[in-house]
């Protein structure tokens, strides 16, 4: 008999997706990502402009700029990019607080603190960012010898053909996921976007980030020539930083689409529910 | 399915009521003094592994002249307004002595005449400002290990105080004067001197006139202007807020070097 002309029956089994050090380092991540941005973008507020080079201050050419500019009795934000500006009143450049318009780059609910006050921001800023680098270290540590990196993330070589690629992209777009056996492994979309994010995005922070120490730059001036100076470091935070928040919102979104809850158990419990195949009756 | 719709009302209902409390839960938290206080556990560790890396005589990158900004940003304090620094300032600094005592075996007097007859170090060095912005200038001056030998400090010494003539904050106590201290690493650094001269010329008024500390590996508010009295301490506890540092008492980290 053909087994494909009737819809072979399923059953519903729990496999453990993520063991506990994954998921561990998983939540404390998204602590720490989340206070590193918020307190970030606090800190960029004390200055928010961004330069290319060595040096940059008031007079010197920005790249990105939020400014405050006077429009009549009003004020308004105002958000430069190369040689656009756009009109961002409201959020960037000006935005109310205690509802008065006031002039500051990102608005308060985007800010930790709240109000303005880079010595608070600083502290919340680097705290994490030991938090952050011993978590990812120990990730790592786990990573490779637990071979989780290349039992998981790697892709095969079939994966990464175009056609294989293309056909993955498409089933994205019209939110289509991997189901039954497939859906036991990252898919390699999945596994190239977390790979891109292990190991270029978020070291690229932490390496743009000690190129803006003074104390760092003595330690390390190559950094220094592999970014272009300490003004440059300080766009490409920025710029990385905004790479990891477009991220964080297509990851939550995937998660939302392919099943919130089967996502979330798996990532709290471990456990994610596939439909596999009933086995067979035994062949004669 | 019943428990299962409970636990999803359950992580909505706590979603809502996070997002709810959001941002004034943040700030109370950003002010609670024992967050505080853990957070403040960073510092030290930055400081430790920092100094563990640089090592003690690691010098800041030079840069050549084609580098400089081509204007330097004054910030802080950009003319004092006190009687004393105007009749110096009037006088063209020819009256302005840097008093240097505290735990030194021979206190000194120094004229910027004086200053300015002993070597001197030239170096182009980044001033970065804890705000974001940074600036390239061209500095001259005495390294204070120079002047700390002449005085010979005294061996309970273990901080630089630099006291100066701006009062930033205006105070009824006087909590508001400009002050900044470093430790004897930093202190004996090569490339910490005592600056007279900028790009060239006599330092002017908005950068520090008539003398300015330049400590190459930390942020922008160590590099104190309007240098009036220089002091060896055992401790910094008894020195206004007593955190080393008129941006120090207002929460800033001590070592500045990130």
């Amino acid at each position: 008999m053909d087994a494909s002309s009737k819809p072979a029956a399923t059953r519903r089994m729990l496999i453990r997706r993520h063991s506990l050090p994954v998921r561990l380092s998983h939540w404390l991540n998204v602590l720490c990502m989340t206070v590193l941005l918020i307190s970030g973008l606090q800190i960029f507020n004390a200055h928010p402009s961004l330069y290319w080079g060595q040096y940059g201050a008031d007079n010197d050419p920005s790249i990105i700029a939020m400014e405050a500019v006077e429009d009549g009795d009003a004020v308004k934000g105002l958000t430069r990019i190369g040689s656009m500006t756009f009109n961002t009143t409201g959020v960037l450049g000006v935005s109310n607080v205690d509802g008065e318009p006031a002039a500051r780059g990102f608005p308060a609910w985007a800010t930790l603190p709240s109000y303005q006050d880079l010595a608070a921001g600083r502290r919340w800023h680097f705290f994490f960012a030991w938090l952050f680098v011993v978590n990812g270290l120990i990730n790592l540590a786990y990573g490779i010898f637990a071979r989780h990196f290349r039992r998981d993330l790697l892709p095969t070589r079939h994966e990464l053909m175009p056609a294989h690629l293309g056909h993955e992209i498409a089933e994205h777009a019209r939110l289509r996921f991997p189901k039954g056996e497939a859906a036991r492994h990252y898919n390699a979309l999945q596994k190239l976007t977390y790979l891109l994010v292990i190991f270029i995005l978020l070291p690229l922070m932490i390496a743009t980030g000690l190129t803006m120490s003074p104390g760092f730059n003595a330690a390390a001036p190559w950094l220094l020539d592999v970014f272009g100076g300490r003004q440059s470091a300080r766009t490409l935070h920025f710029i990385t930083a905004t790479a990891l928040v477009l991220f964080v919102v297509v990851h939550v979104a995937m998660v939302l689409a392919s099943g919130f809850f089967n996502n979330m158990r798996s990532m709290i419990t471990g456990r994610y529910a596939i439909r596999v195949e009933t086995p067979m009756e035994p062949k004669q | 399915m019943s428990r299962l719709i409970t636990r999803r009302r359950f992580l909505i209902g706590s979603t809502l009521t996070a997002s709810a409390l959001g941002l004034s839960g943040c700030d109370a938290l950003v002010e609670n003094p024992s967050v505080q206080q853990a957070l403040r556990m960073a510092e030290g560790l930055t400081m430790r592994s920092q100094r563990l890396l640089i090592g003690d005589n690691t010098l800041a990158r030079e840069f050549t002249l084609a580098d400089i900004s081509p204007t330097f940003r004054a910030n802080g304090t950009s003319m004092p307004d006190g009687a004393q620094y105007q009749a110096l300032l009037a006088q063209k600094f020819s009256q302005w002595q840097l008093e240097i005592g505290g735990l030194v075996e021979r206190p000194t007097k120094l004229s910027l005449a004086a200053l300015k007859a002993m070597p001197a170090r030239t170096q182009i060095t980044r001033h970065d400002c804890v705000e974001g912005w940074s600036a390239i200038g061209q500095w001259s001056g005495v390294p204070l290990g120079t002047v700390l030998d002449r005085v010979g400090l005294k061996p309970e010494a273990r901080y630089i105080v630099f006291h100066c003539a701006d009062e930033y904050e205006k105070s009824l106590d006087g909590s508001g004067w400009y002050y900044e201290s470093i430790d004897l690493v930093d202190a004996f650094h090569p490339q910490t001197i005592l600056a007279h001269s900028m790009n060239g010329h006599d330092l002017e008024v908005p950068h520090g006139a008539p003398l300015r500390l330049r400590v190459e590996r930390q942020l922008g508010y160590k590099q104190a202007k309007y240098l009036m009295r220089i002091e060896a301490v055992a401790d910094l506890s008894g020195i206004y807020g007593g955190n080393g540092g008129f941006w120090e008492d207002r929460g800033y980290e001590w070592y500045a070097g990130i």
